[in-house]
């Protein structure tokens, strides 16, 4: 299903620095039609349906047709990504509704310190096979011996 | 299937286009996994040593990459400190985890390169952890086995947090967003070392030059050479990130680098259409899978029988697996079902709750391939109640799943037998046999397995070889300015091509003076489907189909040379297919020169249809010279290094 933006919704991310589904798309399929100040999918056939961009849209403008090949029309998968959970209402073609809540992350946003509690790396160290933060952070006193054949 | 009708239509000709240069020490290419585990590391040792590291990606790394989209487990995790659930009678061990990975790849692995990754991947997950990625706890507080190696996660954002960590490493200064890489830079007085990459902006009028003493490939695998199994809009709804176009292995191809394991791919046993992931079902659920007559295929072991001793192991090798099921297909036994309502029955017997069932089965989809769930919601699937088919899928060639196609690359010290050092000029983890460039993820060859935990862990160690090798080489490559320049009127040749022939039809899509990527990418995608070993052949091919292949391949090079561009993002569309016709030449080779069938299942050389360990059990390292753009194929020996037996 290449996403598709709602014109009545889509303010073409007028308010802020960057156009949000341009900025995100990892296949780089999402422009905004200056003229129009909307967005589209530029390359519906290389849409890997990533949700990526349905997720990020400031405006709840993006949503999914189902590809043609083989997807029946008349379902949805509507996401709403909040800071630590996700929320997903699925629509059946029958009617049937779904709602599902799931945890997406267990700490703040923006809080990785990466090599918090990790020694300073010294120059020495390069040489052996110990990477940042090991043995502690892998729960063992030493790197774990591999066993080689006799 | 038509071309693109773009409305933004803005072409620059080459010297009107801005050159940006960057100087930095160590370039990682790609933010992916791999990528984003290279800037971690990479940054922690360059603190030591006062360098720069700086990485590069062609999209924004907060959803770039296999991942962009999250997952539903982390499947490699060994659980050696015992943080995990236990699966079976014995806790993991390594040498354990190496006998099933090799035994996967039907009895050829580096184990060197697989022992290391496996040693160092529980810490790359405590991190996970530590950084905020919801790992599945049981009421003991142990993570949730999936199976016996892999973890059950909320992996929605799972790209997002590990892009947090990378950013946090590394500094956003150093990380280029929306540039396309499409060429190594080779030093100028030593041709065996490289010096550096240059790309452009899909953004803007702009031409990247980075100058530096290492680079990191870290581009992902390669997909949508063969001609998938949906072919309209579908296209992009293939199984492995569509993005991923083979760039890493391309670009090493082509500065000289050898390859190893290229002729090996990986053919998926996905949900049908929708590709969603059978590993929760087959793993967590216990659920079997059956023919049109409710027979439980994989239980008919004479249509393996012929492949011992590998067809012994367990788990069965996953190209075996797809065997037992192709051998249902292509004699009319088809649909292949996912019994869903059976392994939902059976647990509701044995005390589960059916609503967590279900949540448990739609996030499953919901966390990496939403359209999977999409799929069951347009056809009215219920998972407890109805069956789901499941099929194999075309071909993708990669390094870090079921598949090891990728780059010769170096080993540890401690672990790399010397019969596999012969072909290094210099000796650091992760080096391919460039003098300072590094291969990770999908782009390091023969050691398979890895996924998202392991991919993070082998750019970790990358990361740091990569350090030692700058402190202790002290490589100073020289740029030649010349062939620089040269790239760049190469590199947007294809928007001057457009402009100088545009009117010369009155369809802009039917011009006998270029084609557009799209164009070439048809074209690309029947040779491979048809004459090495395709989905629509059911993976059969031989000699002289193969050879048809290179011939047609050849002359689709030619008339590449005349690929037009309207915009940046197609300039970018021109490059990947670039990429992908090298890789699909490198693929085509290696499958030639392999005189066996070692992988049924994934492909079958119908000439040579038996696997031949007397002759075959061993690598295949290609080179293509640069020189002459000759391919060299050589065996190197398979070497058991760790101690497992079968």
């Amino acid at each position: 299903m290449p996403s598709y933006v709602n014109p009545d919704k889509c303010d073409g991310c007028k308010a802020l620095e960057r156009t949000a589904c341009q900025y995100i798309c990892p296949n780089d399929l999402m422009v905004l039609d200056k003229e129009k100040m909307k967005a589209y999918n530029q390359e519906p056939d290389m849409c890997w349906e990533c949700y990526s961009c349905v997720k990020i849209c400031p405006q709840g403008a993006i949503d999914m047709r189902g590809y043609v090949d083989f997807v029946p029309l008349g379902a949805q998968c509507v996401p709403m990504r909040g800071t630590d959970a996700i929320m997903w209402t699925i629509k059946f073609r029958n009617g049937k509704i779904l709602r599902f809540k799931f945890p997406i992350r267990t700490t703040p946003w923006g809080s990785i310190q990466p090599f918090e509690g990790f020694p300073e790396p010294s120059l020495d160290n390069l040489k052996n096979e110990l990477l940042a933060g090991e043995p502690q952070i892998l729960d063992l006193d030493k790197l774990p011996e591999v066993k080689k054949k006799a | 299937m038509a071309v693109e009708v773009y409305k933004n239509i803005e072409t620059y000709k080459p010297e009107d286009v801005e050159d940006v240069t960057v100087e930095t020490d160590i370039l990682i290419i790609g933010g992916g996994f791999s990528g984003c585990g290279a800037a971690y590391e990479a940054a922690y040792w360059a603190k030591a040593a006062g360098l720069k590291v700086t990485l590069v990606e062609k999209a924004a790394i907060e959803r770039s990459g296999a991942v962009a989209q999250g997952l539903s487990a982390i499947n490699t995790y060994l659980g050696l400190s015992g943080r995990a659930q236990q699966v079976g009678d014995k806790p993991n061990t390594i040498e354990e985890y190496v006998r099933y990975v090799t035994l996967d790849m039907m009895g050829i692995a580096r184990e060197d390169l697989v022992a290391d990754y496996a040693r160092h991947v529980d810490g790359t997950v405590h991190l996970f952890e530590k950084w905020g990625l919801p790992i599945w706890k049981d009421e003991n507080g142990k993570y949730v086995r999936e199976g016996r190696w892999q973890v059950m996660i909320h992996g929605e954002s799972y790209k997002p947090i590990i892009a947090e960590a990378a950013k946090m490493a590394l500094g956003e200064e150093n990380i280029y967003e929306r540039v396309m890489v499409t060429h190594l830079l080779m030093d100028k007085n030593d041709p065996q070392r490289v010096a550096g990459a240059v790309g452009f902006s899909v953004r803007e009028p702009k031409f990247y030059i980075f100058k530096a003493k290492a680079v990191i490939l870290a581009t992902g695998g390669a997909t949508l050479l063969f001609r998938p199994r949906s072919t309209g809009e579908g296209m992009g709804r293939i199984w492995y990130a569509v993005f991923n176009t083979g760039s890493g292995y391309a670009m090493a191809i082509e500065a000289g680098a050898h390859t190893c394991q290229m002729e090996h791919r990986f053919i998926p046993s996905r949900f049908k259409d929708g590709y969603g992931p059978v590993g929760a079902w087959f793993l967590l659920f216990k659920s079997v899978a059956t023919n049109a007559y409710d027979e439980v295929y994989i239980e008919k072991k004479e249509t393996i029988e012929k492949y011992k001793p590998y067809a012994d192991a367990v788990p069965t090798p996953t190209p075996l697996r797809n065997h037992q099921m192709i051998e249902e297909l292509v004699n009319g036994r088809g649909p292949i079902l996912m019994r869903t309502e059976w392994a939902i029955k059976k647990l509701q017997e044995e005390g589960k709750d059916l609503k967590k069932l279900i949540e448990e089965a739609w996030e499953d989809f919901l966390d990496m391939t939403v359209s999977q769930a999409l799929l069951w919601a347009a056809l009215n699937i219920e998972p407890e109640k109805v069956p789901s088919e499941i099929m194999v899928a075309e071909p993708y060639m990669m390094g870090s799943h079921s598949g090891c196609a990728g780059l010769w690359v170096c080993g540890p010290e401690d672990l790399m037998p010397e019969e596999y050092k012969k072909l290094f000029p210099l000796c650091y983890n992760r080096m391919t046999t460039i003098k300072g460039l590094f291969a990770v993820g999908d782009c390091s060859g023969a050691n398979p397995h890895k996924f998202s935990s392991g991919s993070f862990t082998e750019g970790r160690i990358a990361g740091k070889a990569a350090v030692r090798y700058v402190v202790e080489q002290n490589p100073n490559p020289e740029i030649d300015e010349a062939k620089v320049q040269e790239l760049k009127k190469k590199i947007f040749q294809p928007m001057v091509t457009y402009e100088q022939f545009k009117n010369a039809s009155t369809r802009e899509d039917v011009n006998p003076n270029y084609l557009f990527p799209k164009q070439a990418l048809w074209r690309l995608q029947k040779i491979m489907d048809e004459y090495a070993a395709g989905a629509s052949m059911w993976y059969r091919t031989n000699e002289k189909m193969l050879k048809i292949a290179l011939e047609r391949l050849q002359m689709l090079k030619e008339d590449m040379e005349k690929l037009a561009a309207r915009n940046l993002h197609e300039l970018m569309r021109c490059w990947e297919m670039w990429h992908r016709v090298i890789v699909a030449e490198a693929h085509v080779q290696h499958m030639l020169f392999r005189q066996e069938t070692r992988w049924p299942g994934y492909y079958y050389r119908m000439d040579y249809p038996d696997l031949d360990d007397e002759n075959w059990k061993c690598f295949v390292v290609g080179r293509k010279n640069p020189e002459t753009g000759e391919w060299e194929m050589q065996k190197v020996p398979y070497i058991q290094i760790v101690d497992w037996q079968l």
